[in-house]
């Protein structure tokens, strides 16, 4: 099957706080941004797969996980992975970083 | 979406419905029905209810949010009392009717009792459930004379326990030895000898043929004719499985209801799992097999392929202080069989190996059984025995010890038989998480949480995988979270040694093992400075969880909930306009009244936070705090016939007064203007009830998963006692209660004599109320900062949007 990707521009990168989640809608998908603290700027689709699982922008940011903000899942922003003893995993997307623009690729 | 109704609410059936949940979170619509009136329970600690080491709380494995969170709908202190198999459905003692696609029966086993006359009088009780220990406990109190009936497992826990609870016990038993189907004639005189300095006394082959007594039992008389005085029964002789309503049903039932592999009744679409079921001929009353039928259950119900269960070999410990005591598969010796043998008596330890063909077939253990992990595992899998000599099959002896046992022990080889975790998730997650102590461990893989007999060799994995980095110590230990080592008296007490005044310092300077902490950790520590530095610590909001660093309650799909202030409960017209104005403004799609006297505006956005606030004008009411949240009111002296006291005057001073204070976990106050107590402040963090000429002051009141009463800690004339001495109790709370607990778990830890004790003294309530108002300085009202502060508009309240092609 063929796929498009696209690379969308999403915000100026010294805009960013530091371990603050940012939640982006491009087109019909919810994506939180995190920059964290070594600097690095991660991509994922904005849900924890927890059943009834929340916004992951909305979370804890530590190192490089975010903690799911209504049950607690602890999830890698690098991979996407939740941690044991819970087990998923999240959308994740690449992410440029250019003359201080975001970009996605989608 | 698929209907699945399970009949029962225990520790077989909820473990069912947590792999289905696992397997396949969105296939079924799920009923439970629970005949009694509590959440699923940890049956397997009733004795250390019963023998004073845990409370009930302690041993609630799915509290009621578990089912909520999992949209099952639960019906407790419900009976079925009916399976229409024909037309798929079941009916409560209720007369409620519930469709099924699926059924589950797991409706356990009952204690059996004696058909013998008298069985039926008051103070006679099996040992199975909540009510038959609370019965035991009140017995107790008024009789000193117990009998246990049945020197078994059982039998010996329950009267572990009634001696505990300061009664004479005998133990009536029918065999020659104790415990005999677990033990050899040679472990089981031990144990004997052993209960019996204990304090227990033994009537040994006594078959008990009446309970004597009028309403109430006085005492049992045996078969040959000699006659014991009791005030209290306990019958242990064994457990028989509720079947009434399956055999009703038309279902195939022998001693249980019979089952194969796949835990299929005799008619599809039912089920049976746990002691209620009969599978191969064997009802099983331990929680390994149990555990494992459930696997089996989940992937059949769920479609899944899964091996069928060909039953289980169990080991069994006693659960009583100061024995040491195992047992597994074949106990007594016949022509086919090897023993090896080990027994010093000076020390106490007795050791007993059966051995068939090239196989261990049994064990027996008494005095030392560190080896019965390996025994078992060896006895399980069958494993060959011919090379070993038996001082290596007895390898504790020679004095080398668990740790050697440990290294050679397999992968994935099961160390928590109720929970299924094996060494190698265990070594995995110590190494990945930087876990030091079993706690950590326990909470990271779900070892050791249900039956604790894990415990011991989870300490030795944990000691084996760090090596010369283990601390014995530290390990078994609470600390406050995965993060470090440290306690909670141990942080304040660092941070005030060393003069720290961040989260991030104290993480660096106390060597958190993960750099930037964890949601347990970063909101503890954040508090804690708050509460050291009073005003002069800057809240570190991002260390703050989502509601509270939103300053509104999250929903499940991501919008948030406005609760404005209403002091006391009391409200105006224009007020009540302004929250209607802003209901129909915004669409807000559900207003609803809050349980704690004031209105909750649901499912607002996120980026519409701000506004609404700004439209509303009216503070935040901290529905979403580890703070005050509100002071409810009754009517009171101003309308009331019956008020003898201001209370909604009092109400909003408190709430005015306290209102935005960081505390270790949520506060509520009630205020009642006289006994009728309407304000329910019986079961509020603190409540106040009118009398005349006064106020009574109750602390320790909860009215959430831990119902409990209020206790009276003062009656006072004025409104300023009041104020003083609730300032300076919360106060001590704020500064000796861990973070999360609330002042009822707090108070019980403390005592409320010596929080009286402390209160008592006039220096030390003017020192505590000094500090609580230098604290109070610093707070200001969070919504009126969002609307000013662009910044934190931006950080926190702001939607990005983007269209794709711009």
């Amino acid at each position: 099957m063929l796929q498009t990707i696209t690379r969308i521009p999403v915000a100026h990168y010294s805009n960013l706080k530091q371990r603050t989640g940012y939640s982006i809608k491009i087109a019909d998908k919810e994506i939180a941004l995190f920059k964290v603290t070594n600097g690095s700027v991660y991509a994922l689709e904005n849900h924890s797969p927890h059943p009834k699982g929340g916004v992951l922008s909305e979370g804890l940011v530590s190192g490089d996980y975010v903690y799911c903000p209504v049950y607690d899942w602890k999830i890698s922003l690098i991979d996407g992975l939740v941690q044991a003893p819970d087990k998923g995993k999240v959308q994740t997307y690449i992410v440029e970083v250019e003359d201080d623009i975001i970009f996605i690729k989608i | 979406m698929k209907k699945l109704v399970m009949i029962g609410n225990g520790m077989a059936g909820i473990r069912t419905i947590e792999e289905i949940l696992k397997l396949a979170p969105e296939q079924f619509k799920i009923t439970i029905f629970g005949k009694e009136p509590y959440p699923n329970y940890n049956r397997i600690k009733l004795s250390n209810i019963l023998q004073g080491d845990t409370s009930f709380e302690e041993i609630i494995m799915n509290p009621l949010d578990w089912y909520q969170e999992n949209h099952i709908q639960l019906y407790t202190g419900e009976a079925v009392t009916t399976i229409d198999v024909e037309a798929k459905h079941v009916i409560s003692d209720q007369g409620r009717v519930v469709e099924f696609d699926e059924l589950i029966i797991a409706t356990g086993s009952k204690s059996f009792i004696l058909p013998i006359p008298g069985a039926d009088k008051h103070g006679v009780t099996g040992f199975r459930d909540i009510q038959d220990c609370e019965m035991m406990i009140k017995s107790s109190e008024n009789d000193k004379k117990a009998v246990v009936i049945g020197g078994g497992l059982l039998g010996l826990e329950a009267a572990r326990g009634l001696l505990n609870l300061g009664m004479q016990v005998d133990v009536v038993h029918l065999m020659p030895d104790l415990m005999e189907r677990q033990l050899d004639s040679i472990a089981s005189s031990m144990l004997k000898a052993e209960l019996e300095s204990q304090g227990m006394n033994f009537l040994m082959e006594k078959e008990t043929v009446e309970i004597l007594g009028d309403e109430r039992v006085t005492g049992l008389r045996f078969k040959d004719g000699s006659e014991i005085e009791a005030g209290l029964v306990v019958m242990a002789i064994g457990i028989k499985s509720n079947v009434k309503i399956a055999k009703n049903s038309g279902i195939y039932v022998n001693r249980g209801i019979v089952v194969n592999d796949f835990m299929e009744t005799s008619i599809p679409h039912i089920y049976a799992v746990g002691e209620c079921a009969e599978h191969r001929e064997i009802v099983y009353g331990l929680v390994a097999p149990l555990y494992e039928q459930g696997k089996v259950l989940a992937h059949k119900i769920c479609g899944l392929p899964v091996d069928p269960y060909k039953g289980s070999v169990t080991g069994t410990q006693l659960k009583v202080a100061g024995i040491d005591l195992y047992s597994a598969g074949e106990i007594v010796e016949d022509s086919s069989t090897k023993a090896i043998k080990v027994q010093n008596e000076f020390d106490g330890v007795y050791k007993k190996i059966l051995i068939r063909d090239q196989n261990i077939v049994g064990v027996v253990l008494y005095g030392d059984t560190k080896d019965s992990t390996k025994l078992f595992r060896m006895l399980t899998k069958k494993e060959d025995v011919s090379g070993m000599t038996s001082v290596s099959l007895l390898q504790s002896e020679t004095g080398e010890g668990g740790s050697g046992d440990v290294a050679s022990m397999p992968n994935d080889e099961l160390v928590c038989g109720c929970n299924g975790v094996t060494k190698g998730e265990i070594v995995e997650a110590i190494h990945k998480q930087g876990l030091t102590t079993l706690d950590q461990v326990s909470h990271c893989t779900n070892a050791g949480r249900s039956c604790g007999r894990c415990k011991p060799l989870v300490s030795q994995i944990l000691a084996h995988t760090l090596g010369d980095q283990f601390d014995a110590a530290a390990a078994a230990k609470t600390s406050i979270c995965g993060c470090t080592t440290l306690s909670r008296e141990e942080v304040v007490a660092e941070i005030k040694a060393k003069s720290l005044t961040t989260v991030k310092e104290v993480m660096n300077v106390l060597g958190w093992n993960n750099e930037e902490g964890c949601t347990k950790c970063r909101p503890a520590i954040n508090y804690y400075l708050g509460m050291i530095y009073k005003d002069e610590y800057k809240d570190d909001r991002d260390s703050r969880l989502v509601n509270e660093k939103i300053h509104a309650n999250i929903q499940k799909d991501g919008t948030y909930s406005v609760v404005p202030r209403m002091y006391g409960g009391v409200t105006t017209a224009a007020d009540l306009k302004k929250i209607a104005e802003v209901a129909d403004k915004y669409d807000v799609p559900l207003v609803k009244l809050t349980g704690g006297q004031r209105i909750a505006l649901f499912g607002v956005k996120k980026e519409d936070l701000p506004n609404v606030w700004a439209d509303l004008d009216m503070p935040s009411g901290y529905a979403y705090g580890k703070t005050l949240r509100t002071v409810k009111t009754c009517v009171g002296a101003q309308f009331c016939r019956y008020g003898t006291q201001d209370s909604m005057a009092l109400g909003i001073a408190l709430e005015k007064k306290f209102e935005r204070l960081d505390t270790p976990h949520k506060v509520k106050m009630g205020v009642s203007a006289c006994p009728r107590n309407c304000s329910e402040a019986g079961i509020k963090d603190i409540g106040f009830v009118g009398i005349d000429g006064g106020w009574e002051i109750y602390v320790g009141g909860n009215g959430g998963v831990d119902l409990r009463p209020a206790d009276l800690l003062y009656t006072v004339k004025t409104e300023e006692e009041v104020m003083e001495i609730t300032g300076a109790y919360l106060q001590y709370y704020r500064e000796t209660a861990n973070y999360l607990e609330r002042t009822s778990k707090w108070l019980e830890r403390k005592g409320l004599d010596h929080v009286k004790e402390v209160l008592a003294n006039a220096e030390t309530r003017k020192a505590l109320n000094e500090r609580m108002d230098e604290t109070l300085k610093k707070y200001n009202d969070p919504w009126t900062e969002a609307i000013q502060n662009e910044e934190i508009k931006d950080q926190y309240y702001a939607k990005h949007t983007i269209k794709v092609g711009e």
